[in-house]
């Protein structure tokens, strides 16, 4: 399972450097999402990945982390959510702005000539 | 519990969200809100000043949990000297604003309020997630503030901006992760403490997790591959929001200076120190890259925006070098370099405004209007920044060369600090000569002429003035103040101690 989730976190990074590499802003939004889904598995597993263990203590277990999983990170993970969440409408919203205002979505601002 | 290190983040906090609710209510009302809740921050903000300085650490523990499984924050000397100067710039970019800058976005004041917030906590908090949310804070106050009233080109900008800095929280979160997993805290003390005693199998990659934190902290201070963000950024916004971003990249070089000599710093055994190596050749990198930037800028504002990645080179220089004198001598460059950025970026407006023409163009000639006033304070500003003798530039520059001297590549960092100072000081005196005295075409003299600017102009550029001529003169005792923050600083383990001594307040078990 941890090979799984490591694979499919190295996957999302790669997919998102590449998508944010390109030059329009709808492709680098896409990316930074990627990137984002990548870093909340990454944070996630931080704690272990466990099967059929919570996070809260329970009556009649005994309290060590053999019993539950970590639930640190699931706090973390879920801060860390909301904010790339925030961050990227925002982003959605500047982009669309500056895409009306240059009329282009190139990351520049204008159209590369050579290149189309 | 004394609750005073929590304020200068709760009222901020209050402020904003009332402000949010009063947006439709008159501008002048907005102003008032928030020129009260700035007059209790600086209230707040000195009583912290003074408690800090008796040398004492004040721990306080949100929520009344133990330091290691909490949130903290701490108030030392170095985050009081920071809330103060972010307290300044708030009440410099909210006279400024007030000019009639703030009515052309609803929501300037409350946006100015969670700005001072987020900067308040990242200087305050002594936990590594927190600086992270913080950090977050700021960030997205920022975002908003810069697009304020943007056009294609700034919003272009902001873009950019945008999008650097949401890859640098990715990182920041990747990095936290890795620290999590393998040490199992974020509180910087605890971090401090289980760094020093990791396994020798984790090292490797807690050592990755300290550079993406460096990369990270690089991102927001401007080092040298990651700075090419900022000098258009900053010229792109407003005067006041400009002048307020003069903290900004403080807060990643106050995060470098906080965490590295904390967690990475000389008790971190195996992994001790681990940042120097990297932050002095790209410190020197950055200055002389960032000179000649300001040689080639075409406009002031971002010939300033150059002179801010200068002195965030200068500061990772301090701090690659390490050491209580160099620290002592970055710490009251950093005040001075706040102030005097400051003030050219609101002063760089002016000028704009009085050359209806040509703007803040170096390359276009102008005749520019009321020339003695704007000259004089160009001058004090361009000699202070430059580090000439006698204001408080030269006396930074001096205790840092000082300092630097006793590294064992002393002689090639002072050839680097003092030529790219000889680069900024050409490129100023070139942009003054133009602005100043180059003759303009004879078509342009009869201009109409500017009306006088308004006093929320004039007198935070006074005021900053002023300030940074203070501390020329109030140097012996400011120089003594940071020499104790650097102490502290360096001090991890009373820091340790400290934060992790800290009890929880008793409480009154409630009658059954």
């Amino acid at each position: 399972m941890e090979l799984l989730a490591a694979s499919a976190i190295g996957v999302l990074v790669a997919c998102g450097t590449w998508l944010m590499l390109r030059a329009r802003s709808f492709d680098v939004i896409l990316g930074l999402t990627l990137l984002s889904y990548a870093v909340n598995v990454m944070l996630f597993m931080t704690g272990g990945l466990a099967l059929g263990k919570p996070p809260l203590i329970r009556e009649g277990l005994s309290p060590t982390l053999l019993n539950y999983v970590d639930p640190v990170p699931q706090a973390l993970v879920l801060t860390a959510i909301v904010i790339s969440f925030a961050m990227t409408a925002l982003l959605v919203v500047v982009a669309l702005r500056s895409r009306e205002a240059n009329a282009s979505d190139h990351v520049d601002g204008r159209e590369d000539q050579d290149a189309r | 519990m004394n609750h005073l290190p929590v304020l200068p983040i709760l009222i901020p906090l209050a402020a904003g969200a009332l402000l949010l609710l009063a947006h439709e209510r008159s501008a002048s009302f907005k102003r008032a809100l928030a020129g009260i809740a700035l007059l209790a921050l600086t209230l707040a903000v000195g009583a912290a000043l003074i408690e800090a300085d008796s040398g004492q650490r004040m721990v306080y523990q949100l929520g009344n949990w133990p330091s290691n499984i909490g949130i903290v924050l701490v108030l030392d000397r170095l985050s009081a000297l920071m809330l103060v100067l972010a307290t300044v710039l708030g009440v410099i970019a909210l006279v400024h604003a007030a000019g009639g800058d703030d009515q052309r976005q609803p929501h300037f004041h409350a946006l100015l309020m969670f700005q001072l917030m987020g900067l308040n906590g990242a200087f305050l908090t002594g936990d590594l997630f927190n600086l992270f949310v913080f950090f977050e804070v700021l960030l997205i106050a920022s975002y908003a503030l810069l697009v304020h009233a943007a056009d294609g080109e700034r919003l272009r900008r902001a873009t950019h901006y945008m999008v650097i800095n949401l890859t640098g929280s990715a990182l920041f979160l990747i990095a936290l992760g890795l620290l999590f997993g393998l040490v199992g805290t974020l509180n910087m003390a605890d971090l401090a403490r289980k760094i020093a005693l990791a396994p020798v199998e984790n090292q490797a990659i807690i050592e990755v997790a300290a550079l993406l934190l460096m990369t990270v902290f690089a991102i927001k201070g401007a080092l040298l591959p990651v700075y090419l963000w900022l000098p258009r950024t900053y010229a792109a916004a407003t005067p006041a929001v400009a002048a307020l971003f003069a903290i900004m990249t403080k807060v990643g070089i106050y995060a470098v200076y906080r965490v590295h000599s904390l967690i990475f710093g000389a008790d971190a055994g195996a992994l001790a120190q681990l940042a120097q190596p990297w932050l002095l050749p790209l410190g020197i990198g950055t200055l002389i890259l960032a000179a000649l930037g300001a040689l080639a800028a075409r406009e002031l504002r971002v010939l300033v925006g150059y002179l801010i990645v200068a002195s965030a080179g200068t500061l990772f220089v301090a701090f690659g070098v390490g050491g209580q004198s160099a620290l002592n001598a970055g710490l009251f460059y950093l005040i001075h370099s706040t102030l005097v950025v400051a003030a050219l970026f609101l002063l760089a407006d002016l000028i704009a405004t009085h050359r209806p023409r040509a703007g803040d163009s170096l390359r276009l000639a102008d005749y520019i209007q009321r020339p003695d006033a704007l000259a004089l304070v160009f001058l004090i500003l361009a000699v202070a920044v430059t580090a000439l003798p006698p204001l408080s530039g030269f006396i930074a520059k001096v205790a840092l060369l000082d300092a630097l001297a006793k590294h064992p590549g002393g002689a090639w960092i002072w050839a680097a600090v003092l030529g790219s100072g000889l680069l900024l000081m050409v490129s100023l005196a070139r942009a003054g000569s133009q602005l100043f005295w180059r003759p303009a075409p004879e078509a342009f003299r009869n201009a109409a002429p500017v009306p006088a600017p308004s006093l929320f102009t004039v007198l935070p550029i006074a005021a900053l003035t002023t300030a940074i001529l203070a501390l020329s003169v109030l140097a012996d005792p400011v120089l003594r103040y940071t020499g104790a923050a650097a102490t502290q600083l360096l001090d991890t383990r009373g820091y340790i101690d400290d934060v992790l001594g800290q009890v929880p307040v008793e409480r009154a078990q409630p009658a059954p």
